[in-house]
């Protein structure tokens, strides 16, 4: 007997629910639609062009695409206010995008520039940008639902009304660090959001077969005394909606929110992974549930003309084919670059 | 003899121990469908299935947990950590309670696990992904620390390490997975504890573990070519430690460099330097000389990381200007 309930490598497809129609007349203004699509825009021409730089070895190292699941991070771009929180994980460039950060400096810091955004200290991994509200983008699985928690409680002891929010995948609902965060938020009633990206998949094994249940983090919430959303994670005005409620609750006082949003990556975990163990039919059925032309279509159903559209899509391709080239041409860190920001005094000594 | 590479070593080490003793059971994240997220486990499900090679959750601690249960009850498991950073989140199993059940219980309950783990860097993954932490394990007493540097020895310490009684800790090193070696025919079983010495000189002696080990052996030819002789000493086992190896050549070099990957605090040529100081004082003819990644945090940009970590030309102008 395996030790889990499922058979290896012969897992079932789960293939997605058809996109909710009605959502069209969600009462969200048009103007916020509008940023929806051109965020979500900008995150997959964003992470496409990264792929084409990886495939033409432009970026050494790794990196996580978020191809296919662009909703979420531009949903919750759009529903945070500048001052709110954002943790995300190593799969963060879209997150750190949605916030507002540009294309360049997130192109510059995974070809290793100095004007990569942290300076090419962190990689494709570790987007920053605290002035955006982007708190950062964290490798070890975990950790930062716990820090998230020190944002929103800091915002409380500082009297403002900042929430933090962390994005986090289906696999990290199964580390310790994730009960911990959600029983200490739901305590305390902190003014966190937890949103889980379930993908299906963690790196290469589905999430069904090292998981009991079937909603990886909204089935635990009951445990911990909390209600949760699971909404279509593909469709950016179900993701706004929940986001708009939870940031809606944690600002008011009204404690922490899980939301599971369903979605998939269209490649691989990381780099050149063809992501070949996931099932042809299931494969086929969530890249025709891609949030980008379904969204397109909501808004031309909605009113909005096909040259507004083309319009925006048109701008955000030259702002990245821009950053390209700005990023290819910067110059590598310094050498001295090594030796600094190990300390807050900018430097790394630690002898005298 | 046979040609492999250091990922299928992987592999043909933990195979040759299943093969051998079916109380060895082997668990990790992406370990058995996927074979590894190194692609260094490939076959061993299809080969002993799901009942001894077992995909986890993304759970550390529950992965070494139950390595330790198991360990403490019949099994002998090898656990996989994915990357060694990770140890951090499940460093209470290693610290508190793998490494001291023998001593807490007197010699009653042991614990014969092996856990590999991903070490080191050079593969531009930045500050969370490319640690060398064999330092942080070498500081647990309790706990035995293995390094590999070739396909053969990671067998043969593999093999070494699963039949110990002991709770080992046995880094792989990422950068070296495309790397070739020959390895013998036949079963493979290393011994812990033994240094090796790769290349005899006498102008000094050359420590150097995993990654470095190469480097250490292109510093060493061109330093010959400069008409400098070293004798460069692959480590291969931290805990225990061959100090006999070390202070017999040094006794014959009377100087002595480490080359480390770990950032330079405690690392472990700082241990080894002290023993040479204190027990092969008599033999030096200078000072003691530690090559070390600066005491920094890894950068991702491929120039940085590459300034901070030891290479062939670092040891050998070090060297070089050390000698005089
Ligand atoms: C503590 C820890 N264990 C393991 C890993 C290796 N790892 C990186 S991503 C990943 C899969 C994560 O899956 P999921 O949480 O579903 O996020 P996704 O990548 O699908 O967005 C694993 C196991 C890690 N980074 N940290
Ligand atoms: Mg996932």
């Amino acid at each position: 007997m395996p030790l889990s309930g499922a058979g290896y490598g012969e897992h079932q497809a789960v293939l997605p629910q058809p996109f909710d129609e009605s959502l069209k007349d969600a009462p969200i203004d048009l103007d916020v639609r509008i940023e929806l699509f051109r965020k979500q825009h900008q995150i997959r021409q964003l992470e496409k062009r990264i792929y084409d730089l990886f495939l033409q070895g432009f970026v050494r190292g790794t990196s996580h695409l978020s191809i296919g699941m662009e909703a979420i991070g531009a949903a919750f771009g759009a529903a945070l206010r500048p001052h709110d929180y954002s943790f995300a994980t190593y799969r963060g460039h879209g997150h750190t995008a949605a916030r507002g950060v540009g294309p360049e400096p997130i192109i510059a810091e995974l070809l290793g520039k100095a004007t990569g955004l942290v300076g090419g200290k962190g990689g494709s991994m570790h987007l920053a940008s605290a002035e955006q509200g982007m708190m950062g983008c964290y490798a070890i699985i975990g950790a930062h639902l716990c820090i998230a928690n020190g944002a929103a409680w800091s915002a409380r002891v500082r009297g403002t009304d900042q929430v933090a929010v962390a994005f986090f995948g289906d696999g990290a609902t199964n580390i310790g660090a994730f009960h911990e965060a959600v029983n200490y938020a739901a305590n305390y009633r902190l003014g966190t959001i937890f949103v889980c990206e379930n993908n299906l998949y963690m790196e290469y094994t589905p999430i069904s077969e090292v998981t009991p249940v079937t909603h990886p983090a909204a089935d635990r919430a009951p445990a911990y005394g909390m209600d949760a959303t699971v909404v279509d994670g593909n469709d950016a005005d179900a993701v706004y909606l929940a986001a708009r409620a939870a940031i809606e609750r944690a600002r008011s006082g009204g404690g922490p929110s899980i939301i599971e949003a369903k979605t998939y990556r269209h490649g691989g975990h990381s780099r050149a992974d063809p992501g070949q163990y996931r099932p042809d039919d299931e494969v086929q059925a969530w890249l025709e549930h891609d949030p980008i032309p379904m969204y397109h279509q909501r808004l031309l159903d909605l009113g909005v003309g096909e040259d507004r559209l083309a319009e925006i899509s048109g701008e955000v391709a030259a702002e990245i084919d821009r950053a390209t080239e700005a990023a290819k041409s910067a110059p590598e860190p310094a050498a001295e670059e090594l030796w600094t920001n190990v300390w807050a005094d900018g430097g790394s000594q630690w002898r005298n | 003899m046979a040609e492999l590479t250091y990922r299928e070593a992987v592999a043909v080490g933990i195979a040759q121990e299943m093969r051998r003793d079916p109380a060895v059971v082997f668990l990790g994240e992406d370990v058995a469908g996927a074979g590894g997220v190194f692609k260094t486990t490939s076959g061993l499900l299809e080969e002993f299935g799901p009942d001894r090679v077992v995909d986890t959750p993304i759970s550390e601690q529950a992965i070494l947990g139950a390595a330790m249960g198991a360990a403490m009850t019949g099994l002998r498991p090898i656990a996989e950590i994915m990357f060694s950073d990770f140890f951090a989140v499940c460093w209470d199993f290693v610290a508190n309670e793998i490494a001291k059940m023998s001593y807490m219980t007197d010699g009653m309950v042991g614990c014969p696990l092996v856990i590999r783990s991903g070490n080191g860097a050079g593969l531009r993954f930045g500050a969370q992904h490319s640690q060398s932490i064999e330092n942080w394990a070498m500081a647990v007493p309790g706990i035995k620390v293995v390094a590999p540097s070739t396909p053969a020895d990671l067998i043969g310490l593999t093999a070494a390490s699963v039949r110990d009684p002991d709770p080992v800790l046995l880094f792989e090193h990422k950068a070296l997975y495309p790397t070739k070696g020959e390895v013998p025919d036949g079963e493979i079983v290393d011994e812990l504890g033994t240094a090796r010495v790769l290349r005899h000189g006498s102008d000094a002696t050359v420590v150097a573990l995993a990654l470095m080990v190469p480097r250490a052996l292109e510093a060493a030819e061109r330093l010959a070519a400069d008409g400098i002789e070293v004798t460069v000493i692959d480590v291969r086992s931290l805990v225990p430690l061959d100090t006999a190896t070390i202070l017999d050549s040094v006794s014959q070099t009377s100087r002595l460099f480490t080359v480390e990957e770990n950032p330079r605090l405690c690392g472990w040529g700082a241990e080894i330097s002290s023993i040479v100081g204190e027990e092969g004082f008599w033999d030096l003819d200078g000072p003691i000389v530690r090559i070390t990644t600066p005491h920094l945090p890894l950068a991702s940009a491929p120039n940085l990381e590459d300034l901070a970590l030891p290479d062939a030309d670092r040891i050998a102008v070090t060297i070089k200007a050390t000698l005089g």
